[in-house]
């Protein structure tokens, strides 16, 4: 086990704990982007979409993970963003431009939601974002001037400085700009955790009365919330609509909601790791699945039958897996394994046991 | 006439969309806990009482058919809270919410698996018969779910006003430690409570598998029935009934008078507006919560 040994009040405020994991971080991150010389095509387009999903669980970790406000509806956040993005490149606003104007109007869209969710808790906001992802669909269709309706949008590849990045022609630049945009929001990320900011987003998601009673302005803290975890996933948006190409209103439906709050659960709530990991287990989830398909097939003889569903299927009973046994998600697990190794053999079981909560509630009858 | 028909078939929908509305106010009455599952439970029922009585299955004759298929979603109700739900007591509300949508995939993938994906309906005595009242033109399923509705929404009302286990689940829901104390089993009032709600389920998902078509996707039907429960405030028997019935009637009269495209958002749209400005639905039985 590494002791840190603290000789300065900033050590605490520091994103990273030592140089050592400071250095780590690092590594993992020069692998990452020497990806398209030890990857092929094929799988630097694997990776290129785990981290746009990742991009975007960090916009619902935001919201979900550190505010505690559940989010059904996270997917007509994507549609805003990508739809903003196309229709600006379009309009003939470079895309360096277009990119983060995207974002910000993706926020705004949140922050504007925020103001009748603020009323809304728990079950009812997740209701709330639900109706709003099943009204996304209607609304791409009925806006068809700007967005194109059921026909849908095409978007190419974009010029940065010249270059052209797109995703089947130059897969290299677009795994690169998408990785840029990845470090990017998740070092913006660490820095708001440290913020007074951060802070407020965790107390509001632990206890809104005690929060308010440190004098945490929470309608503020979650209007704001609602406005960068948006603006986040409005970035992810217009990378996804980069890396499908063409999409309609039925891209972004409902089921890539629940599917962005589903992986973020079996990441991990409440950390910026758990966004990457479950993207990760959603991004190879399909690969996985028709490889060992291929494997039983070569095993049990047979032929490989597609089963439709089979997808979500899985999916669903890894989740249900991960809410019974482990809810910190995969992130929780490493925790508990990290642990289990510096203080070996001082380990024990219920290190890690969470108080359990009893309900009491607000009704009358 | 034409609206007076409208607004019997929007009622008989309404009333299907009010059963499983039902189903999540009794859950929520009970534990305080969402079942984003129900609509897939109802889905689920219709197809167990397909695969009990359709010839091209086990064929067996609908009134034997009925009340076995009723006890096995029962049994799975219960089954599905002693296995499962159980496990995460003490746990917060949104842990229980993203656990049954997860059920709700496995569900859905189960009923593909077993019963495929094509269309079906339930056969039944009461298909093709109707009821002429006045020139109206009734059909005789819409009749019987409009009336078994209406009961079963009575009698799971006063069972909660009136029985002392309707009362306990109350109490269970309003402060289980205080429940606990009081001596009311709050874990096998919860295990009830889930066998009731996959009771209700099947009786839903008989009713509109005789009405018309199920398949797997069936389930998502759900969301609808959440504007439902919503609207009727998530804790109201009466109102998620009423909010039903106001779903089911709007549908038709929306995409008979509003322009398409636009007459499908009307349900969610309502949803949406019950929400900002009455967050608690329009029966509320919330106060602020004080500290």
């Amino acid at each position: 086990m590494r002791i840190v040994f603290k000789t300065d009040y900033m050590q605490d405020i520091r994103p990273w704990k030592d140089g050592y994991q400071l250095s780590l971080y690092l590594i993992l991150l020069a692998i990452v982007t020497a990806a398209p010389w030890w990857l092929d095509d094929f799988y630097l387009g694997e990776l290129t979409n785990v981290l746009i999903w990742a991009i975007a669980g960090l916009g619902l970790m935001i919201l979900t993970g550190h505010t505690g406000q559940a989010s059904l509806g996270h997917a007509a956040f994507l549609a805003v963003g990508c739809y903003a993005n196309v229709v600006l490149i379009e309009a003939g606003v470079p895309f360096l431009l277009a990119f983060p104007v995207a974002g910000l109007l993706t926020g705004i869209v949140g922050a504007t939601v925020a103001i009748p969710a603020l009323r809304l808790h728990g079950i009812y906001l997740a209701i709330f974002t639900l109706a709003l992802s099943v009204l996304m669909d209607d609304i791409i269709v009925l806006a068809e001037p700007i967005t194109g309706g059921v026909a849908g949008k095409y978007l190419g590849g974009v010029e940065i400085f010249g270059h052209l990045v797109d995703r089947w022609a130059t897969p290299a630049p677009f795994f690169w700009l998408v990785l840029a945009v990845a470090v990017v929001v998740t070092l913006g990320y660490i820095n708001l955790l440290r913020a007074p900011l951060g802070r407020s987003f965790i107390a509001v998601r632990d206890s809104e009365v005690s929060a308010q009673a440190m004098g945490v302005d929470i309608a503020r803290t979650k209007t704001i919330s609602f406005a960068l975890s948006c603006a986040v996933t409005g970035l992810a948006g217009a990378l996804m609509g980069m890396f499908a190409g063409a999409f309609n209103n039925e891209t972004f439906s409902v089921v890539i909601s629940i599917q962005l709050l589903m992986m973020i659960v079996i990441g991990g709530l409440g950390s910026i790791h758990g966004a990457f990991l479950g993207a990760i287990v959603i991004g190879f989830l399909p690969q996985f699945l028709s490889i060992s398909k291929e494997y039983a097939a070569a095993i049990f003889g047979g032929n490989t039958v597609a089963i439709p569903g089979l997808e979500f299927g899985i999916f669903g009973m890894i989740l249900i897996a991960f809410i019974l046994f482990e809810p910190m998600g995969l992130y929780g697990r490493w925790l508990k394994i990290r642990t289990w190794f510096e203080l070996f053999p001082f380990y024990r079981k219920d290190m890690f046991k969470r108080q359990k909560s009893y309900l009491k509630t607000e009704r009358l009858r | 006439m034409d609206n007076a028909q409208l607004l019997i078939s929007g009622l008989a929908n309404g009333c299907v969309y009010g059963l499983i509305a039902l189903g999540f106010v009794l859950i929520y009455k009970a534990t305080e806990a969402v079942n984003f599952a129900q609509g897939d439970f109802m889905m689920l029922g219709a197809f167990v009482t397909i695969g009990l009585t359709n010839t091209e299955y086990m064929g067996l004759p609908f009134w034997l058919a009925l009340p076995i298929s009723l006890m096995i979603m029962g049994a799975l109700g219960y089954l599905i809270d002693r296995l499962i739900i159980r496990r995460l007591f003490g746990e917060s509300q949104t842990a229980v919410v993203i656990l049954t949508i997860a059920l709700g995939f496995v569900i859905r993938f189960a009923a593909g698996l077993i019963w495929g994906h094509e269309p079906q309906t339930l056969q039944n005595p009461l298909a093709g018969k109707e009821i002429r009242f006045g020139g109206l033109v009734l059909g005789m399923e819409d009749v019987a779910v409009i009336v078994v509705t209406i009961l079963l929404t009575w009698g799971l009302y006063v069972f909660f006003s009136k029985t002392k286990l309707g009362l306990a689940m109350q109490g269970a829901s309003q402060n289980q430690l205080a429940a606990y104390y009081m001596g009311i089993p709050v874990k096998r009032v919860q295990g009830f409570i889930w066998a009731l709600a996959g009771v209700v389920a099947g009786i839903a998902g008989i009713l509109f598998a005789a009405k018309g078509s199920v398949d797997p996707t069936t389930g998502l039907l759900g969301i609808k029935a959440f504007a439902a429960a919503v609207i009727g405030g998530f804790g109201s028997l009466p109102g998620a009934l009423a909010g039903g019935l106001i779903v089911g009637v709007i549908e038709p009269f929306a995409s008979r008078y509003v322009a398409a495209g636009y007459s499908q958002i009307a349900p969610y749209a309502l949803l949406l507006a019950v929400l900002i400005f009455r967050p608690h639905g329009l029966f509320s039985q919330v106060r602020v919560k004080k500290v």
